[in-house]
């Protein structure tokens, strides 16, 4: 009992930081985005759950061999008034953060889910009255607006995919078709469960470089699994010019379909991807997350690298589980022995 | 019978359109006018459309925060808020802009881009 919380506590805290830096500087996410998704998901469960456990099973050791005993004991002096004497002030004060910090949690992901949702009903109120139908499917509309700006409002049968007309202007067909199935790709993978539960993860603990490090690499690999699907159907050549003549803004987005024009047969048989992928991430590196998100994406697709080998991946995905077992045994496997 | 969405965007697009306030009378008169002008499709025309209705939808966009009433006078005249540019700014700076929960609001193709980060993917593309 005692060894165990020590144990939750080393794990959480390894969670909380040595691991999560290391794995935003490793190179192989962006090589099996999947997986990394899975392992990020895997990390702030773990976290939390080893955080509070640790916690948990230190405030109750005098009363319990194990977490159900312990909580039996616990119930009994809440609701049925026995002695309290068996807990110092340290037990009691492990008890009261443990308590906290659930609550703290439950409710933050509660309140971002309300305010999320009321920014997207507002959002879609006002869409339903300036946005008018495209003829590029249902759910996709247009909105009068000389930025290239494609985006996708999530809301399950409501959910809607926003093409700007300056957008429409910019991109040749094909580049079109590329922006609506990647947008459509978050639509359909419910990216903005991720996108929620991340999202509350670090509201709720801003403090800590977990939750900052997991947003971040999460925004960024569902754009990565979103590209990917888009690459199934359009080439390479054209997701790169779609990406490139939307980052660039609504400042002559003429003049840089012609720079495009000229580059990118170059870009996309090879010979110039020497230095790009390079300075496209050193480049960006003082930006913002989502700066970085869109350079690693462009040296992504200009500089593939192979996936990583399925064993390797299995190997990733098996220490997700033991991530995720390890703790949840150690709480309830001893409980459910004695 | 049109749906009270599609009504309210017809009442919206009638409020930007018209300089002055009006009355839900008059947008009753119209809005049957416009449908009209459309070959007035069946249930859809002329007196059809109850004042009564359009005063529900104008509520409706007061709640939202579309509409306002001009107070003491009668019958109520209705004029719009903000003017659909000014909607449409609202909407893009909640696209481009960077509120906290943007990102987990919606996805956009691509998110903020920083000025020396759009120059550098110019250089990198241009680079040849």
């Amino acid at each position: 009992m005692f060894w165990t919380s020590y144990f939750l506590a080393v794990l959480a805290i390894v969670l909380a930081w040595p691991v999560p830096i290391l794995l935003s500087r490793a190179q192989w996410p962006a090589r099996s985005p999947f997986t990394a998704m899975v392992l990020w998901q895997a990390i702030a469960l773990a976290g939390g759950l080893s955080m509070i456990g640790a916690m948990l099973v230190y405030g109750l050791e005098p009363i319990g061999d194990n977490l159900l005993a312990g909580l039996r004991g616990l119930a009994g002096m809440v609701l049925f008034n026995a002695p309290t004497t068996a807990l110092g002030f340290w037990h009691l004060f492990a008890l009261s953060a443990a308590a906290l910090l659930t609550a703290h949690l439950v409710f933050t992901l509660l309140l971002t889910y309300y305010r999320i949702e009321r920014q997207r009903r507002r959002h879609r109120e006002l869409l339903a009255l300036l946005a008018s139908p495209s003829n590029d499917g249902p759910g996709t509309v247009v909105i009068n607006h000389d930025s290239p700006v494609a985006y996708c409002l999530p809301g399950g049968a409501r959910s809607v995919t926003v093409l700007s007309d300056g957008l429409m202007a910019a991109l040749e067909p094909a580049e079109l078709r590329a922006v609506l199935i990647h947008e459509n790709a978050h639509l359909s993978q419910r990216h903005h469960l991720l996108l929620w539960a991340f999202a509350a993860w670090r509201q709720a603990l801003p403090w800590l470089p977990t939750t900052r490090l997991a947003q971040e690499a999460v925004n960024s690999l569902i754009e990565m699994l979103a590209d990917d699907v888009a690459l199934k159907t359009e080439s390479k050549a054209t997701l790169i010019k779609a990406i490139a003549i939307v980052a660039s803004g609504p400042s002559g987005s003429e003049g840089n379909r012609a720079v495009l024009d000229g580059a990118l047969p170059l870009v996309t048989e090879g010979i110039v991807t020497d230095g790009i992928a390079d300075g496209g991430i050193s480049g960006a590196s003082g930006g913002a997350g989502s700066a970085r998100t869109t350079a690693s994406r462009v040296s992504r697709l200009l500089s593939p690298k192979e996936p990583l080998p399925a064993s390797l991946r299995a190997v990733v995905l098996a220490g997700c589980l033991l991530l995720l077992a390890v703790p949840t045994a150690l709480l309830i496997v001893p409980g459910l022995l004695g | 019978m049109a749906t009270l969405g599609e009504l309210e965007r017809a009442v919206m697009d009638l409020l930007w359109a018209g300089q002055e306030a009006a009355t839900a009378n008059t947008l009753r008169d119209l809005l049957a006018l416009s449908t009209q002008a459309q070959g007035g499709t069946a249930g859809h025309e002329g007196k059809d459309l109850a004042v009564t209705t359009v005063l529900t939808v104008l509520s409706r966009l007061e709640k939202k925060g579309l509409v306002e009433r001009e107070r003491g006078m009668r019958p109520h005249r209705y004029q719009a808020v903000s003017s659909r540019a000014d909607h449409t700014a609202e909407l893009m700076h909640e696209v481009l802009g960077s509120a906290p929960d943007r990102e987990a609001v919606l996805a956009r193709f691509i998110g903020s881009v920083t000025e020396s980060e759009a120059e550098t993917l110019r250089k990198l593309l241009g680079h040849s």
